[in-house]
């Protein structure tokens, strides 16, 4: 994308979209929330990492998953295991019979540090294996799945299945893991403590300018010839299939970027709640995740991060107040939105809101339906790159 | 006016006060007696805490939805209840207790947030909850890095030591000690199987016991493990069958407890019986309702408190609590070890003369509860509780039977010599 159309692009009405996003995280709250609230909200965005993934998976691809806690989990060790090596240094373990490994290690009698710790030293290691190690398990189940054509229901049970062999996994070699537990008490990273309140406030933004990135990452794939194709996929399987495309590879292509996208979000929920457990990687965080891609509405990814933000903040709300009643508020909540707006927030907001903006704006009405598109509404020709179709052409070709 | 008048008073007990700081220090006697007049609150609290000159507040975090509500809404019961006793009594240095209740929801990083909010929100004053090591881990770093208390009830595997934590349970060589202990002095005892549940505290008790036996120059025949909610136990039976052990020490938690004591049953394993005997450390009067007394008959637990205690404090804390919750009320170990965990706080700031953690922390080992339902504890260096273990025998209406008791206070030894 060019500079000018760029700036372009931000008068439109889905560049507006954004920006009111951006206004909300980048000033609003910072100026509204105490340190503590920040950093809850802070843990909230982690998991509108995985919704934007699920949108692009499930919305737009219709691929449902649901073991994407896999890949927030793996992402969240990954970091945790960097953390944790930094925090346990021979000098702050010398009590353990064996000083300079993790604490839980020396409780379940290990001796040495297992082999695949070691690279976790390195923090550009751990950078990479943040999102590496989601991609590749993505990769291997996308691979294994989608070439023999298992999709749909089944696709699904399969995810489960493997959020809970992880989860069991975790669990039951706990020398390796910390078990139940989890890896806990992580209190630096590269000798910058992340307990302290400014500490809090940074992570909080590099979270929000991550969470940007994913959103302008899934919203290129979306606005281009690719997007349309996992749109098609969606609908229309065989057809695309018949029409040449090799539909495996684009699965396997938006599987792994959900991944992605969950490992990112694991990583930061590491650093902002300093630590990781496998209650995040199991099946009932899963389908959590699910819920708030379908509450903010599956076919929108703005509308995914404002599901996870509004979930999450009904949750810690609702139990601060009704510190026994709360799981049932939430259950109404649940069922009462579902019913009333099954396409979740964003379908809320089309239905109602976005008849009202048009009206507003009758006068710009035909500059913006020439330029832009809504968060729902196919993409706009202008915004496809000259080289792009061909790239897809020949990778397309090349599979298939 | 007023405002004169009561700046004036603040004057006044300020400087007595400062006297009685200093008579604390000669004579700890003194402080505890003097906890009848009310301090200013400048005084007794330096660092921002909820401490009003009326009220001081204090937090409950407990998961009172979620799988662990079960256990653990017997804790919140025994803390609401002490700290009602202690502000009919008068409460703390002239204060009324409150309490702010945050549900942990069952799920660890919950424990977390709402422990942060209940230090640096509500700034409360002393935090009474926490129940799986889990929780306790998940809530450890933020009580240190915010400077609050936590007086944690339930026995647990050890290996821990904080200047944060009052441990009001067992560690885990005060039970399993006893345990080993009275069956191999009592019932002959000569080979053990041992069996848990796979997480942290099942397997650090094991590896306790296990070092235990052999050091006694006994044997250990098994040592099996099963995931959380695992219901099939008779592959383990069939083995425990095979090796004939004297002993099956149980460490099985939760829902598989129903599982595993019906398979026993089934497969012709009648505790009741002399041999094999069953050993647990983590069935309590709580579990049994959940069991079925039936089912559990015959076995032997290893813990610090029983609802069937004989004495004068146990018998007026067990009417205590069922006038408050009704009679149907079960009692078992933890929630007792909760009931201590205000009344010890409430020692500590009195003994301190302040709510300060710092001064709280300073004076709290050696504090002694002679109104303690177990009987008598007392604080230790390492922030655990001397008390006594016994072992139970449960009978089909869920209760225990006091078969025996250490005679001397057991040491609390969290990082046990030789046991690693």
């Amino acid at each position: 994308m060019t500079t000018p159309s760029a700036i372009q692009w931000f008068k439109t009405r889905e560049g507006i979209y954004y920006m009111l996003l951006a206004l909300l995280l980048v000033v609003i709250l910072p100026l509204t929330l105490d340190p503590f609230r920040l950093s809850m909200t802070g843990k909230y965005l982690t998991y509108a990492f995985v919704a934007i993934g699920l949108v692009m998976c499930w919305g737009k691809a219709g691929i449902l998953s649901l073991g994407q806690g896999i890949f927030f989990g793996l992402g969240g060790y990954c970091m945790a295991m960097f953390l944790k090596l930094e925090a346990s240094t021979p000098e702050a373990t010398a009590i353990q019979s064996t000083p300079g490994i993790p604490d839980f290690m020396d409780w379940n009698q290990l001796t040495e540090l297992p082999w695949f710790w070691q690279p976790f030293h390195s923090f550009p290691f751990t950078l990479l294996a943040i999102i590496g190690v989601p991609v590749l398990l993505a990769l291997i189940i996308g691979f294994t799945m989608f070439t023999r054509r298992v999709g749909g229901v089944y696709f699904s049970i399969m995810t489960q299945a493997v959020a809970a062999i992880l989860t069991i996994l975790i669990i039951g070699q706990q020398g390796y893991t910390g078990g139940v537990n989890g890896i806990t008490d992580l209190r630096t990273l590269m000798g910058w403590d992340i307990r302290t309140d400014e500490a809090k406030m940074t992570l909080y933004f590099i979270c929000v300018a991550l969470l940007f990135g994913c959103l302008f990452i899934a919203r290129m794939v979306q606005n281009r010839k690719l997007g349309r194709i996992l749109m098609a996929m969606n609908a229309q399987e065989t057809r695309v299939r018949f029409s040449g495309y090799d539909v495996a590879a684009f699965k396997i292509f938006v599987f792994c970027l959900a991944a992605a996208f969950a490992g990112i979000g694991g990583a930061m929920f590491t650093l902002i709640v300093g630590f990781m457990s496998p209650s995040f990687v199991g099946i009932v965080a899963s389908i959590e995740m699910v819920i708030f891609c379908a509450l903010g509405g599956r076919l929108s990814i703005l509308g995914a991060v404002y599901g996870a933000l509004l979930v999450n903040a009904a949750k810690s709300g609702l139990s601060e107040s009704f510190p026994e009643l709360w799981p049932f508020a939430m259950g109404a909540l649940f069922i009462g939105v579902v019913m009333a707006f099954p396409n979740g927030l964003a379908g809320l907001y089309q239905s109602y809101i976005q008849p009202l903006e048009d009206r507003l704006f009758k006068g710009k009405q035909a500059e913006i339906s020439s330029q832009s598109s809504a968060p729902i509404s196919q993409p706009s020709k202008a915004e496809e790159s000259d080289g792009y179709d061909s790239s897809m052409d020949n990778y397309s070709a090349e599979k298939s | 006016m007023k405002m004169h008048k009561q700046s004036k008073k603040g004057g006044a007990n300020g400087r007595w006060g400062l006297g009685k700081l200093k008579l604390l220090a000669a004579s700890m006697v003194l402080a505890a007696t003097a906890n009848a007049a009310t301090p200013p609150t400048s005084q007794v609290n330096t660092t921002g805490l909820a401490v009003t000159d009326d009220t001081v507040t204090v937090g409950i975090l407990h998961s009172i939805t979620g799988t662990m509500s079960i256990s653990e809404i017997g804790s919140v019961q025994a803390e609401k209840l002490a700290i009602k006793q202690i502000n009919e009594a008068g409460g703390v240095l002239g204060r009324q207790i409150k309490y702010v209740q945050e549900d942990g929801a069952s799920d660890w990083p919950t424990f977390a947030e709402k422990s942060r909010k209940l230090l640096r929100q509500d700034k409360v004053a002393a935090v009474f909850g926490c129940w799986t090591s889990a929780s306790r881990k998940a809530v450890l770093p933020v009580f240190e890095q915010l400077n609050g208390m936590l007086y944690y009830p339930t026995f647990y595997e050890g290996l821990e030591q904080s200047p944060n934590v009052i441990y009001t349970g067992q560690e885990a060589t005060q039970q399993i000690l006893a345990a080993i202990d009275w069956a191999v002095k009592e019932k002959g005892a000569k080979s053990f199987y041992l069996l848990g549940s796979d997480y942290i505290w099942p397997r650090t008790s094991n590896k306790i016991a296990r070092k235990h036996i052999e050091k006694l120059g006994l044997t250990v025949s098994g040592e099996e493990y099963y995931p959380l909610g695992h219901t099939q136990f008779n592959s383990v039976i069939n083995k425990i069958k095979l090796k004939k052990p004297d002993v099956i020490f149980a460490i099985v938690v939760g829902g598989s407890n129903v599982a595993f004591y019906k398979q026993l049953q089934a497969a012709g394993i009648d505790p009741t019986k002399e041999k094999p005997m069953v050993l647990t450390i983590s069935v309590t009067e709580d579990e049994i309702r959940g069991i079925g007394g039936e089912n559990v008959e015959g076995i032997y637990a290893s813990m610090k408190y029983f609802q069937s205690l004989d004495n004068e404090n146990n018998k007026a804390f067990v009417a205590a609590f069922k006038k408050e919750y009704g009679d149907d009320m079960v009692i078992g170990d933890v929630t007792q070890a909760a009931y201590l965990g205000p009344w010890l706080w409430k020692m500590a700031v009195e003994k301190a003369g302040s709510f300060d953690i710092d001064k709280i922390r300073e004076v709290s080992p050696g504090i002694e509860f002679t109104g303690a339902p177990e009987g008598y504890v007392r604080i230790h260096e390492n922030h655990h509780l001397w008390s006594k273990g016994r072992i139970g025998l449960a009978m089909a209406d869920g209760q225990y039977k006091l078969v025996h008791e250490t005679e001397e206070l057991m040491e609390p030894d969290p990082f046990p010599e030789g046991y690693q």
